[in-house]
This record gives structure tokens, sequence and C-alpha cells, in this order.
């Protein structure tokens, strides 16, 4: 029993296929077995938030399931997210705006913030608190992190809106 | 934690599933979207030989209209019982309660037949199963059956399952024109567990009350109607007076266990006031 089940997914754009064992965490797996280290473990049982991936294009815990659960699953961590510049812009209204301390709760954040923008229009304070809600941040009392978000929400918005313009005179 | 050692399967028909759990002996779990499951394994609550995941089973999803029920297969996940429309027809109190059911990653993973099947007695589609009237659909490898969701919640996490047996599909009786509902929970941060909850569905005709369901939930050790205000509340006209002789019947309704952090005295308060703000939403409803 037990035995290590090979397994194949696409990570951020790579296919990879290898041995795992089924006790593994797709956490774990994508931590030590392929050394992408931004993916954080935390509480390990759903609760922090700290490891979050998209997974088939949703945001889940990757404490929460299984690698061979992921098998044929296309999954993108928050170094892929950074190397395709997807969240370039949040990552500097972070910087800018002191939404971190010592950072460990901040890829999962980022990976939260990263759902809540693909939705079209501006959320409000309070949907970005909704959304975070299964974040937990110790150093900064959220607020910092809400204003990040809620820049990045309108600069985006702007910057479609002159874009949209830009074609519909062009 | 991590998690004791375990095999794994992973079967492309329901028929597979339970032929794979009947060789393993019963020491196996079947696991979906795994948001509880994983967790208790973690912790070592439980320890199967054997995981089946059963996500890759084409015949556990859908949600569709059959007659005037609406079969929602139990792989469908509550991100998107959040934005089903035909749940949101059809099914309106899982729709409502949808929001409150943990937090969002959660939401696009956990599947609705996984939190039947579990029935934490403080999840949300557990009791809302119950206050819409849903059947289960169970199947083993001698047949399917049918069990009405007021003989399905047996005990703390102890569903009319049995051993091996799968949970397909829940279907919903669909909302007729005379039909009301409401949802709402207490919980101290959203996607908190609820400190108390409740779902009331009831059906009007001619002005007067002719059938309620109130389910609360987080109260004890399954989802629970509260036999004595639905029943005061039949015949009626749904009014002022109407509410306050339900919110005075609750508490009898319920037995909350002891609880350091809200004690039953407690529990009952805020039944007695959720249910009086639900009723009065049905009420401004009716106007």
């Amino acid at each position: 029993m037990s035995e290590p089940i090979n397994v194949s997914m696409t990570v951020n754009g790579s296919r990879v296929s290898c041995g795992v064992e089924p006790r593994s965490t797709l956490a774990d797996f994508l931590r030590q077995t392929l050394a992408l280290t931004g993916t954080h473990t935390g509480c390990e049982m759903g609760v922090c938030g700290a490891c979050l991936v998209v997974v088939d294009g949703r945001v889940v815990h990757s404490c929460l399931m299984f690698a061979v659960q992921a098998g044929g699953s296309v999954i993108e961590t928050v170094e892929g997210l950074t190397e395709r510049a997807a969240i370039a812009d949040l990552q500097d209204a972070f910087h800018l705006r002191n939404a971190l301390q010592c950072g460990f709760c901040t890829p999962g954040m980022l990976m939260t913030a990263y759902s809540l923008l693909s939705q079209p229009g501006i959320p409000t304070r309070d949907e970005i608190r909704d959304a975070l809600s299964g974040n937990y941040c110790r150093c900064t009392g959220y607020e910092a992190i809400v204003d990040a978000i809620e820049n990045v929400a309108r600069d985006r918005d702007a910057a479609s809106i002159a874009q949209t313009r830009e074609e519909a005179g062009a | 934690m991590k998690a004791r050692a375990f095999s794994y399967a992973r079967p492309s028909t329901v028929m597979e599933a339970l032929e794979t759990f009947a060789d393993a002996g019963e020491d196996a779990s079947y696991v979906a979207g795994g948001q509880s499951l994983v967790p208790a394994l973690a912790l070592r609550l439980q320890a199967p030989q054997l995981l089946i995941d059963i996500a890759h089973i084409e015949a556990l999803r859908g949600v569709e209209l059959q007659g005037g029920w609406l079969r929602i297969g139990a792989l469908t996940r509550h991100c998107e019982v959040l934005t089903d429309p035909l749940i949101a027809r059809h099914a309106p109190l899982y729709h409502a309660a949808a929001p409150h059911v943990a937090h969002p990653a959660i939401r696009n993973r956990g599947t609705i037949g996984g939190s039947i099947s579990h029935s934490d007695p403080a999840s949300e589609f557990p009791a809302m199963t119950l206050a819409m009237g849903a059947e289960l659909e169970l199947v083993s490898r001698t047949g399917t059956r049918r069990v009405a969701a007021d003989d399905f919640f047996i005990d703390l996490f102890q569903t009319a399952i049995e051993p091996g047996e799968l949970l397909v599909a829940i279907h919903v009786p669909v909302i007729r024109p005379g039909h009301r509902w409401a949802f709402h929970e207490f919980a101290r941060r959203r996607g908190d567990y609820a400190l108390v909850g409740c779902g009331v569905l009831a059906e009007f005709s001619d002005g007067l009350i002719e059938q309620a369901r109130i389910v609360f939930f987080s109260v004890g050790n399954t989802p629970l109607r509260a036999r004595q205000a639905e029943q005061c509340l039949i015949g009626k006209r749904l009014d002022e007076a109407a509410v306050a002789a339900a919110q005075a019947l609750v508490g009898g309704d319920l037995d909350p266990p002891e609880d350091e952090h809200v004690p039953p005295a407690m529990k009952r308060h805020l039944a007695r006031v959720l249910l009086g703000r639900l009723l009065g939403q049905i009420m401004r409803q009716d106007s």
C-alpha cells in the first residue's frame, strides 16, 4: 500500500511528472519536490490561507488536497504569477503601502487579491475584507492590505477605461 | 501534522467506486473536495487505508430540472451553488446559505454532496437540505434508493448513508409560487462556524400559512426542525402576533448542548432573535 504513484500535472506552465506518496499534500509536493517555496505552510488545516495556489483556474488551499488529487490539473503558484507579471502591480502596491511586515502571509494574500481582482468591477472595502476572511495576517492588522488591494483595483479600472477610450477614439 | 500513509484510487464510474470500496473491506474513505476530510486526516482524527477519489466521476456532476424536482449532482462545488441560476431559482435556500459557507478558497473546492454526507452540525447545506424537504439519492452495489431529509440526519456526523454507499445527487422539490423563504446565521466573523443559523421555508395559500419548515443548525447534534414553532404558524396569517407566538415556542424546540463559549441560554436567545428576523423578512416579502 501507499507506494508512490506517478502523477503528471502542469505547474507554472511546465509539465511535471514524478512519483509521489499519496499522503503528500500538494503544498509539501510544491515546496519539497519542486522547490517552489513561495507557497507557505502555516496551519496545514485550511485556516490561515498562506498556502493558496491556483488549481484549474480557482484559488484553493494546497494543504487541503493531496498531490495525487491534482494529477492532470493545471497549477499556478505565486512564483508563476510573479514571473508572468500578473501581480506586479499588487506587489508594488503592497510594498508602497507597507502591507506586509514579516511577509509569511503575503503569497496567500496576493493569491486572494489576484482572484478577487480578476472579477469585473471595483470591489468595496467590505468585499475585499470578505475575500480576505480566509487569510490570516498576524502583523499588519489588515488595514494596509485592504488599502493596497483597493488602490490596485482603482488603478486597473482607470487603466481599462483609458484603454477603452483610446480604442474608441482611434 | 501529516496524514498517516494510505493508498489512493481514482475510479471513473460510480460502479467502479463502489467495487473499490467493497474490495477494501470497509477501511476506505471516499473523497470529493476533501475540505473537511483532508484536515481530519492531517489531524489523524481519521486514518483510512484507502482513499477513493470520486471527484472525476462525470455522473456525479451537473444541475438539472427533472419535472417538479431539481437534481443537484453531489460534486457541485460550493462556488457553483453560489452562481448556478437553476439553484438560485429553484433551491433558493442553498443559494442564500452559500456565501456563509467557509471562505472563498474552501468554496472553490468543497462539494455540496461532501458537506451533506459529512453532516457537520454547524454546516449550512445539511440544514437547508432539511428545510427544503429534499431527498438524497444513495447508490450501493445492490441498487439506488432515495431517502427523505427528515430521515437522513441521524446523529453527530451520522447519516442514513450505509458503509460503502455513495450520495450521488440531491433532489430538491422546486419552489412554488406560494413559497416564501429566508436564511441567516450569526457568526463571530464571516466564514466562521455559525453560533446559530436558521432557514425558513413557508408555503402560503390565500394569505394563510399552509406549511412551514423552520430548521436550525449549530444548536445540537444534527440540523433541527423547530416543530412547535412550525405548528403554531399553520393556518395563520403571518403578522406580528404570529411571529411572537413562534418566537415564544422556539426555545422549547431546541436543546442546545452545554458549551463554555455559547451556553444554551445564549443559543436559545439567539435562535429567538434570528427566527423573529427571518419571519419578519418573510412577512415583508408577502405584503
